[in-house]
């Protein structure tokens, strides 16, 4: 449903990151469908999925996967500029401010905290105001104090602009704030409960 | 936003965070490298063509055996041309009871059109430009005329009816060119005193001359004009050959620079290769997020391409900036020997340099680039997926093959670009082979040694194919440094050698066979150094193979001339020791018997003579044919005595003959060439002494300028050196870390690198030792025609180098590692 969080559990190697993999369209199955928004997506090509994923989906990693040649605010301009949009750097901006990193903006990755860095990610999901957000362990590199600040930011911003909340973690904690849990195990739902 | 303005921040973006740098710098120095010599050969080969438009005195020259009629000069004068005079007669002069046959060149006072008269004031002091004609009452004569006449500078001469004062002496006239024909002693005087002498009256000897110069289109419509309106006895005449010592040196000079600048672009596309692949390697991460962002591959094809042609624009810019600036800088030293003004150079280079910088990207960049499109946009979200396969060398054979065209279309030597692009991939291939075969021998050693040691042999044994990479990288850099450096410095010996300050720098004319002993005589009496004496006679040159030689049948004009001109042939039975057979064999017996003649490859390439062609000569007003036998290559730098054409004595021994020989003459001597003129008072004796410092100082100037040139190549060599080394930095950073965080001590983190480096630097210098001796040694050899035996230090400075490079390379990047914790490093380079 529109606007849910769904949290996907299971232990290291039950198939989570592969899930979200056929789930983001940046994977293929042999068999079976996704629908994205309503699109089939292994009907369209690696392109078409990239198009899509522009115009629907933004996405939060473990490793944070910042680019290091570019500033934090540069990251966040990044996602715009490739949808070649004009006022990338307004938007930018205003987004780093909402995610208290106002006084950040010239930071390249490498000065940045953890904590920090994934801040900017997450400015960087929302700013494109996706549809769905995909978040693959987004505390996983951080110490638990950070990555409840995270994860409070994490479900502030997703409330703000109703985005669907696709979330893959082992934290039962963290899935347990997720409307919905989808266990896995040996690469097969055993859980879908509400 | 555009595309194009997104591609511009991310070079922008990219540049700031240090992921081009090296790239730019590769462009910029192959780019200003080229550009630099080949806006400084075109500006020589243009100043070539006025160089020897001074030999003739003018850009066009209208001779005639009447006073040329008003209309050429006044047409000449409206099109704004520069007009001299000259009228050339041969008379008497006498001072006191002397007489001596004399030849006289009347001209008017800004003569001449082009080119310089020189004059000292007195016989064997230094000479200066004359600023131009002697003024009315003066003349100048040369130094066999004031020994012949024994009359000294400031003492009056009666020429004809008239008295002159003696001005100066003439040490050189531009349109005297190397044709020693003009036998008599000369003197140069004022056109406007020729009437006072009454020496020319109807019926007399005289040849009358108009010299024009000025623009060169200008000048070809005056030709077009006057060729319209020439008359009978009237004669144009366009350009002759350019001194061929001065011209060999010259030649020499683009051969060097274009070796020069060929290497830094084969350094640089290494350079460009490498560092493109570690951008690559360094991006694939960006690549994958970017696709997760939604970008397709088309869009991330075409923003990668803007940002490297923004990249190529930008650096070839520079590059042909910095290429002018270093032109001017070597012409600067090169204009006093080859026109007074170079003419600017054209745009032709500054296009080669941005179409270089292209091929540059395209090959050696496009291909790891084309590596990105098949990163996986999975790469995000599971790290086990690892990264491309690289598509190998193979890949960059479409760039080499655009390389080597464009640098054969550059240097204008198929034979010169031929030899060092075939000498590179050839050393290429050969290290490719010997150190991928050395590395699984090394590893196979692996047992022996502490732990260090054998686990820096296990990466390399683990790491096969990249350390191939880097040993085959760094020693080509290696190679290129040693070849710049030890092997540059032996050439440019062996070319100083070729001529030496003792090359002769006189030559005696018109000897007559009874004067060849008592001349012989007169230098072993002298202490002068012994002379050979060469036969010379005139002959002209009328069928190849039966088919009539006329000028019409040739379309270049120097050719022309030389066709229609007598040669000076010679006869001996030994092959000269400055002389060298490029095809067929040197006369034999069955030669000497039936006759033979060897001619001068350049002679030959022009006329289109080859080996076993029949050559019917004129000599005496009999004719003869006999076969060429071989080609001769001569060493115009020798200062010897040279001749096009040498044929086996029967032929030519039956004809009246005068003889010819060159010597060195000290400073030392000076006197005994004025004994010399008054004891043979028939020969002339020409002094070279001006023509060989020129062509000396041509060379001491053409060295400076190399220097110049293989600085950049150095630097580009540098870069190859610096990219290949960064190329591991990464991987070395992150193992160190992880050995670290193993617990490793520093001394033995430094101390496993140091074993897989010490390995990779000696087998890189040890390579790179044999290339540039062998490179060295062919090009010597092949292109140059310089003795050169390769310099044994090779052998220490290749490995010590190629060690050392590593060493300090290891260092840093174990400190880079040692320096954080090992958590950040990890991290970092992840």
């Amino acid at each position: 449903m529109p606007g849910e969080a769904v949290a996907v559990v299971g232990a290291s190697g039950s198939g989570k990151s592969t899930l979200l993999g056929l789930l983001a369209g940046l994977d293929t199955a042999s068999r079976g469908s996704v629908r994205l928004d309503g699109v089939e997506l292994f009907a369209l090509d690696e392109d078409g999925r990239a198009a899509l994923r522009k115009r629907l989906v933004g996405f939060v990693f473990q490793s944070f996967q910042l680019l290091a040649p570019l500033t934090a605010l540069e990251n966040v301009m990044l996602p715009l500029e490739l949808a070649e949009q004009g006022d990338a750097e307004v938007q930018a901006r205003a987004m780093l401010e909402r995610v208290g990193l106002g006084d950040r903006l010239g930071h390249y990755p490498k000065y940045l905290s953890g904590g920090e860095q994934q801040r900017v990610a997450l400015a960087r999901a929302f700013v494109v105001q996706p549809k769905v957000l995909f978040a693959d362990e987004p505390t996983g590199n951080l110490d638990a104090a950070t990555g409840k600040g995270i994860i409070d930011l994490l479900f502030a911003l997703n409330a703000e602009h109703g985005t669907t909340l696709v979330l893959v973690t082992h934290d039962e904690m963290l899935a347990g704030r997720c409307a919905r849990q989808i266990r896995l195990a040996g690469g097969r739902v055993v859980d879908g409960e509400r | 936003m555009g595309r194009i303005g997104i591609a511009w921040r991310m070079l922008a973006r990219d540049w700031r965070a240090g992921e081009l740098k090296l790239l730019a710098l590769a462009l910029v120095v192959a780019v200003t490298s080229v550009t630099s010599v080949s806006f400084f050969a075109d500006r020589v080969r243009q100043a070539l063509v006025r160089d020897a438009h001074q030999l003739l005195g003018g850009d066009l020259l209208i001779t005639a055996d009447h006073p040329l009629e008003l209309q050429f000069i006044a047409e000449a004068q409206r099109r704004g041309l520069t007009v001299a005079l000259r009228t050339r007669f041969i008379s008497m002069s006498r001072y006191g009871e002397a007489m001596q046959l004399t030849g006289v060149k009347a001209v008017s006072e800004n003569y001449p059109a082009r080119g310089k008269l020189r004059i000292a004031p007195a016989p064997n002091a230094p000479d200066a430009d004359a600023g131009g004609g002697p003024p009315s009452g003066s003349v100048w004569i040369d130094e066999r005329l004031a020994a012949a006449l024994n009359a000294r500078v400031g003492m009056q001469l009666e020429l004809g009816a008239a008295q002159f004062d003696i001005g100066a002496i003439l040490t050189l006239e531009p349109d005297r060119g190397v044709s020693f024909f003009n036998l008599a002693p000369r003197l140069i005087m004022n056109v406007a005193d020729v009437p006072r002498t009454e020496l020319i009256q109807v019926g007399s000897r005289v040849r009358y001359g108009l010299l024009v110069a000025g623009e060169r289109e200008v000048v070809e419509a005056y030709k077009r004009w006057a060729k319209a309106r020439i008359g009978r006895g009237e004669r144009l005449e366009g350009l002759d050959s350019a001194r061929p010592e001065i011209r060999a040196g010259l030649d020499r000079a683009q051969q060097f620079l274009g070796l020069t600048a060929l290497l830094a672009v084969i350094l640089a596309a290494v350079a460009i290769g490498l560092a493109t692949r570690r951008y690559t390697r360094r991006h694939f991460d960006n690549y994958a997020v970017m696709r997760c962002l939604g970008a397709s591959q088309w869009q991330l094809f075409w923003l990668f391409a803007w940002e490297f042609t923004a990249l190529g624009l930008i650096a070839s810019a520079i590059g042909c900036a910095l290429g002018f600036g270093t032109q001017q800088l070597l012409a600067g030293g090169l204009t006093e020997f080859v026109a007074a003004e170079l003419p600017p150079p054209s745009w032709v280079p500054a296009a080669q340099g941005v179409l270089l910088a292209f091929v540059l990207l395209l090959g050696f960049a496009l291909p790891p680039l084309m590596q990105l499109k098949d990163v996986s946009a999975l790469r995000v979200l599971r790290r086990d997926i690892g990264p491309p396969r690289e598509r190998q060398l193979v890949s960059y054979a479409a760039g080499f093959v655009a390389l080597t065209g464009l640098v054969l279309w550059q240097a204008g030597d198929a034979m010169l670009g031929g030899y060092v692009l075939g000498g590179f991939a050839m050393a290429a291939i050969a290290f490719a082979v010997i150190s991928y075969g050395a590395l699984r021998l090394i590893a196979g050693t692996g047992a022996l040694g502490g732990i260090a040691w054998r686990y820096g042999l296990a990466n390399l044994r683990r790491r096969a194919s990249q350390s191939t990479v880097q040993i085959l990288a760094l020693a080509l850099g290696l190679t290129a440094i040693l070849l710049l450096t030890v092997t540059r410095a032996d050439l440019l010996a062996a070319w100083r050698a070729k001529t030496p300050p003792d090359a002769p720098n006189r030559f005696i004319l018109n000897i007559q066979p009874e004067q060849r002993e008592p001349l012989a005589r007169f230098f072993r009496e002298r202490n002068l150094p012994p002379v050979t004496i060469y036969p010379m006679i005139r002959g002209r040159l009328l069928a190849i193979n039966g088919v009539e030689v006329s000028a019409e049948r040739y379309d270049e004009e120097r050719t022309r001339r030389l066709v229609e001109r007598e040669f000076n042939l010679s006869y001996m039975n030994e092959l000269p020791a400055h002389n060298r057979i490029e095809a067929g064999r040197w006369f034999t017996a069955a030669d000497r018997a039936s006759g033979a003649f060897s001619v001068e490859q350049g002679i030959a390439k022009r006329l289109g003579i080859e080996v076993g062609d029949r050559l019917t000569w004129s000599v005496g007003g009999r004719s003869f044919t006999a076969p060429a036998t071989n080609i001769r290559k001569l060493d115009w730098d020798s200062m010897q005595v040279n001749f096009f054409v040498i044929a086996t004595p029967p032929l030519l021994e039956r004809y009246p003959t005068s003889y010819i020989t060159s010597f060195h003459l000290g400073g030392s001597h000076a006197a005994d060439m004025n004994e010399l003129t008054q004891a043979f008072p028939n020969l002339t004796v020409v002094d070279m002494s001006v023509i060989l410092r020129q062509a000396l100082a041509v060379i001491e100037r053409v060295v400076q300028a190399v220097q110049v040139v293989f600085l950049f190549a150095l630097a580009a060599g540098l870069l190859v050196l610096y990219a290949a080394l960064m190329a591991t930095e990464d991987e070395r950073v992150r193992e160190a870390a992880l050995l670290r965080a193993l617990g490793a001590s520093r001394s033995q983190v430094t101390a496993a690198q140091r074993a897989e480096f010490i390995a990779i630097g000696l087998a890189a210098g040890i390579l790179s030792a044999a290339g540039a001796a062998g490179i060295g040694a062919l090009l010597a050899e092949r292109v140059l025609s310089l003795p050169y035996w390769p310099n044994p230090w090779l052998w220490l400075w290749g490995p010590a180098l190629g060690a050392a490079c590593v060493a300090v390379n290891a260092l840093a990047g174990a400190r880079a590692a040692l320096s954080r914790p090992p958590v950040t490093a990890l991290r970092e380079a992840e």
